[in-house]
């Protein structure tokens, strides 16, 4: 595994492999498009998980090279992948069965803006880039639990960690636990939580660089 | 007492899509996409269309060549982030899109397909897709009333089929095929292989053929069907 890990760069590296230590033995995860299916890339070889994508495929496994590709086996994202044996295939009416009934442990989704609330933004800025929802409104609502990897600010500076949604919402309070390229921060009910700071990284500039109040967790901050 | 024969070819299966139709469009990006129907109905230039698909496709290919030719009136879609022209055409106000949740588009399609009028859900509550919907309330919790979606025709590729419609689909290529294939007043399923009756396993078989009426056969595989290489 691991081939396109490589373009991603260290900073963005480093958050999606944070993220995958999180994964439950055991458990049935959805990774969303973009950047949070490169989380995958850093389970190792032999860990128990079973990968759903949405287009309806359990059993998913890692990306494969165009010379390799099956024409009929993507991933929701459009990839080209493969399956690890006790993969099954079906339609997308079984597909959202799995994921609203509760089957679905966890979901791992990109982001515009996260609200300190937990409320999720990322399918419409409004007159510009307007992709949709995909599943991400049912992944949202529905998944036991709902982290988020992005990067902490978009390209233009500005923080997507913020105290309220400007972008139409895909969920509320949905979002259980943010990785970025600077921090691991959870959602509580007094908002944003400082869990883990990225290495080189100080709680200021973590800080300064987030649009809502930030708690800090008690005891020496870890590094990742 | 043999089942009856429903195979048709490509251009009279297409030619009985009047303009104004709404069409249930299988597959979610290149698998399951009926390419070669979409083809023919580019060709014969049929107008005003509603289509119902996951996703837009990628520019140039599959239902976006009808977007291009000016054939389409409105999509109902889930996605369309593969296809700036899609989003582009929407956001100049020239291409009427719906979003709609993913699985709630395939729900709304498979309540169409089972006779069913409406469904009930809490998913998209609290955002902008609930808005204007009818809510109802059932034992103290808000849910949205989502309207089944029925088709005029269902545009369906299958891996393999027997004459009197039974299909088998391959690996993603399932997607929204099924449903839909159970959803339209007209049912035309295009298909890769063709075998014949009681080739097919009954056991293996996943539309059975009493929900088609018309099987295209495909001559060839054009290269809409291959590889993408992005």
């Amino acid at each position: 595994m691991g081939s396109s890990a490589a373009s991603l760069g260290n900073a963005r590296e480093r958050l999606v492999r944070r993220a995958a230590r999180d994964i439950v033995p055991g458990s049935v995860v959805n990774l969303g498009i973009g950047l949070p299916s490169k989380v995958a890339e850093f389970l190792p070889a032999d860990f128990p998980v079973c990968l759903h994508t949405e287009n309806g495929l359990t059993g998913l496994g890692p990306a494969v090279p165009l010379e390799e590709a099956d024409r009929n086996l993507i991933d929701a994202g459009g990839a080209y992948v493969g399956t690890v044996a006790g993969a099954a295939f079906f339609d997308s009416v079984t597909s959202f069965s799995l994921v609203r009934s509760g089957r679905l442990d966890l979901s791992i989704l990109g982001a515009f803006e996260v609200a300190a609330n937990g409320d999720l933004a990322n399918w419409k800025i409004p007159g510009k880039f307007s992709p949709g929802p995909g599943g991400a409104i049912e992944l949202a609502q529905k998944a036991k639990k709902v982290c988020i990897v992005t990067t902490h600010t978009d390209r233009h500076g500005n923080p997507k960690l913020l105290r309220q949604c400007t972008l139409p919402r895909t969920g509320t309070a949905c979002v259980a636990r943010v990785y970025t390229d600077l921090a691991v921060i959870d959602v509580t009910p007094a908002g944003f939580l400082l869990r883990e700071r990225a290495e080189g990284r100080t709680v200021e500039e973590i800080r300064a660089a987030t649009g809502a109040p930030l708690q800090v967790a008690k005891g020496p901050l870890p590094v990742f | 007492m043999p089942l009856p024969d429903k195979l048709e070819g490509l251009e009279s299966a297409v030619a009985r899509i009047p303009d104004g139709a709404v069409l249930l469009v299988g597959g979610f990006g290149v698998p399951g996409t009926p390419f070669t129907l979409l083809r023919e109905l580019e060709r014969q230039g049929q107008q005003q269309l509603t289509l119902i698909r996951n996703d837009a496709n990628e520019p140039g290919t599959g239902i976006d060549r009808l977007l291009r030719s000016g054939q389409v009136r409105r999509l109902v879609t889930s996605h369309i982030g593969l296809n700036a022209h899609a989003i582009e055409r929407m956001n100049e106000g020239s291409l009427d899109v719906e979003f709609c949740a993913q699985g709630i588009l395939a729900e709304r399609i498979r309540a169409g397909g089972a006779g069913i009028p409406a469904i009930l859900t809490d998913v998209g509550l609290g955002t902008e897709l609930a808005a204007g919907k009818t809510i109802v309330e059932v034992e103290g919790r808000p849910l949205v009333l989502e309207m089944a979606l029925r088709a005029d025709v269902a545009l369906v590729h299958a891996a393999t089929a027997d004459p009197f419609g039974n299909l088998t689909y391959a690996a993603t290529a399932r997607n929204f095929n099924p449903p839909m294939a159970m959803a339209a007043d007209r049912v035309v399923a295009e298909t890769e292989s063709l075998v014949a009756l009681g080739d097919l396993s009954a056991e293996n078989v996943e539309t059975p053929g009493s929900f088609v009426d018309a099987v295209v056969p495909l001559s060839a595989l054009t290269e809409d069907y291959g590889i993408v290489c992005r």
